[in-house]
């Protein structure tokens, strides 16, 4: 069953997304960071994970989820002490993504040639 | 007096196109003029290895080829006029290294075919130059990787895209005798209609050609009906339309005898959105297709007018317009001496 | 409306609308596709290797952003991004595909002035403005807590 929702939520958010940038005009650009941004802050709210557990990747797998373990992140670390904490400790769970990606596009470049 | 009128000037002596010379990427070789296009190219990077030099190689070739079928040296050029897409006109400038002649480099976006043609005929006509070689290229992922996005960036691009078209023109133009003559030129103005939207051209360009073509008439006296064809370098399927209706709110009416160089170069069925674009687009289409076909004799005299857009991404960036410049040069067929 | 009179409003009509239903059904359908198989990973992973969900989820969302790469490689996901739209660009993998195809377009500059320096100029945007937001909402609910 929570493949249905994984179907449905990914899906509605990649929907919604591209509503964004048809009707509402946005560049590409634009709607990634707003999603990113949107993730963060329904992440801090506490509704994301409302969303995770209905979801699943549907909603961990949009950028949206990006947003959602940044926020993951500094929520974790707000029990510690002091703000260096809760800014330092962003990255604990949306690191390993941002890192692979990187490592990723950087053998990538370094094996393939773009086509056009 | 060589100025009629505000923006045309009238070519005193006769000035002949004495050769042409076109290269084309895939996408064009695949498409339905293929055979009029002299060199083709089965991939983007044609033998090179960036797409940067694979432009240059283009608009070598052009020239190259272009030399070769008029049978005309190096050292017969008194002037050579170029110009590209790029930032700071590099493939022109690059290129100019090899031809051993004066270089004057042009810039006028998509309308920089004709631009160099019309500045040509007028320096063989004011006495400047004998014989004045004239080219220009554009690349699909040149262009893509100044003017927008990296080429494997997955974007939905929107109906009203225009695709650059990859390859090069070259002519030469002089005084001895040809198959083609260049007997006029109007230089555009410089419009700006208010769009600001990088992914339709046709829309933003338009007016300019409208203006161009409009004041062409009212310099020379003509109508639409003097010319077998009208035809604009990159208008597209959105700015094709565009264009005709403008000039039939000015009392033009061009619907039986225009066409776009941007709707010709591709087949419906290629995956190019809207149609061509680019400075390619002008100078392949006329250099091989249109001057083949007064060849042979199916038109005799047409107006060429290259349309060109004048944005640059810092621009789009800050929300600024994108101002557009036609440019536009009248070809009739040498008829035969009997 | 004349477009001599008025031409940013009349050329509008010019214009071929966004067909923004079918792109908006291409991106429900193409983007929960991809998020079921994200899905499907993500099980995989949690009953396979025995690793808590988060991290299947990370895992599996990492095994996406493979897939992705591969194929902006192979120059494939520009064409598959045509289609679907916003279900291939508005997910991680779509992220992904950012970073790697700003990287292969630019190795033609070197590895430093080219690759590495221009990694970001797609996906740097949505980078910043989740640090940021992130930043900001941390501190706050920090102060509040």
């Amino acid at each position: 069953m929570d493949y249905v929702m994984a179907f449905m939520v990914g899906g509605a958010l990649c929907a919604i997304a591209q509503l964004f940038m048809d009707i509402g005009k946005f560049s590409q650009m634009h709607v990634m960071s707003l999603f990113v941004a949107a993730g963060v802050v329904l992440g801090i709210g506490g509704i994301y994970d409302r969303l995770i557990a209905i979801a699943g990747a549907g909603a961990a797998f949009p950028i949206s989820g990006f947003g959602y373990f940044l926020a993951k992140g500094v929520l974790a670390q707000s029990g510690a002490a002091g703000w260096l904490a809760v800014s330092s400790g962003m990255f604990q769970f949306a690191g390993a993504i941002l890192s692979f990606a990187i490592v990723l596009s950087f053998f990538t470049a370094l094996l393939c040639k773009p086509k056009g | 007096m060589k100025l009629a009128g505000k923006q045309t000037w009238v070519f005193e002596h006769d000035i002949y196109i004495q050769a042409t010379g076109t290269a084309v990427g895939p996408l064009e070789a695949d498409g339905p003029l293929r055979e009029s296009f002299d060199i083709a190219h089965d991939d983007l990077y044609c033998g090179e290895k960036t797409w940067e030099l694979a432009e240059r190689r283009l608009m070598q070739e052009a020239i190259g080829v272009c030399l070769q079928k008029g049978n005309i040296s190096f050292s017969d050029i008194d002037i050579f006029l170029a110009g590209d897409l790029l930032n700071q006109n590099v493939t022109a400038n690059y290129v100019a290294r090899t031809v051993p002649a004066p270089f004057l480099c042009m810039f006028g976006a998509c309308a920089t075919s004709m631009q160099t043609i019309a500045v040509g005929a007028a320096l063989i006509d004011g006495g400047f130059a004998r014989t004045v070689l004239a080219a220009t290229s554009s690349h699909n992922a040149t262009a893509e990787r100044q003017f927008r996005y990296p080429t494997e960036l997955g974007v939905q691009k929107p109906k009203t895209a225009t695709f650059t078209v990859t390859g090069a023109g070259a002519a030469v133009m002089g005084r001895k005798r040809g198959r083609w003559r260049i007997t006029a030129a109007t230089i555009g103005k410089v419009i700006d209609a208010g769009t600001a939207n990088p992914f339709d051209m046709g829309s933003a360009m338009a007016p300019a050609a409208a203006s161009t073509i409009e004041q062409h008439f009212i310099d020379l006296g003509t109508s639409p009906a003097d010319y077998d064809l009208i035809v604009t370098g990159d208008l597209s399927r959105v700015g094709s339309v565009i264009v005709r209706q403008l000039l039939a709110e000015s009392g033009y009416n061009v619907t039986d005898n225009y066409n776009d160089c941007g709707l010709m170069i591709y087949r419906p069925d290629q995956n190019v959105f809207a149609g061509g674009s680019g400075c390619a687009c002008c100078a392949v289409v006329t250099y091989g297709h249109l001057l083949k076909e007064m060849e042979r004799g199916a038109l005799q005299k047409i107006f060429v007018v290259a349309t060109g857009a004048l944005l640059s991404p810092t621009m789009m960036q800050q929300k600024q317009s994108i101002p557009a410049v036609a440019h536009g040069v009248v070809m009739e067929a040498v008829k035969e001496e009997r | 409306m004349s477009l001599k009179t008025n031409y940013r409003q009349a050329v509008k009509a010019f214009q071929p609308k966004t067909p923004y239903v079918i792109n908006s059904l291409k991106a429900f359908v193409v983007g929960g596709a991809l998020c079921t198989v994200a899905e499907a990973f993500a099980n995989l992973y949690s009953r396979f290797f025995s690793v808590p969900l988060l991290s299947a989820q990370q895992l599996a969302v990492m095994t996406m952003m493979l897939l992705a790469v591969v194929f902006t490689g192979a120059g494939k996901y520009d064409d598959f991004s045509q289609f679907a739209g916003a279900g291939a660009t508005m997910t991680l993998a779509g992220f992904a595909n950012a970073l790697a195809s700003a990287a292969l377009e630019y190795r033609s500059e070197g590895w430093t002035a080219g690759v590495a320096s221009q990694m970001f100029k797609a996906g740097g945007a949505a980078i910043v403005y989740g640090v940021v937001t992130a930043y900001l909402l941390g501190i706050l609910y920090y102060l509040m807590s």
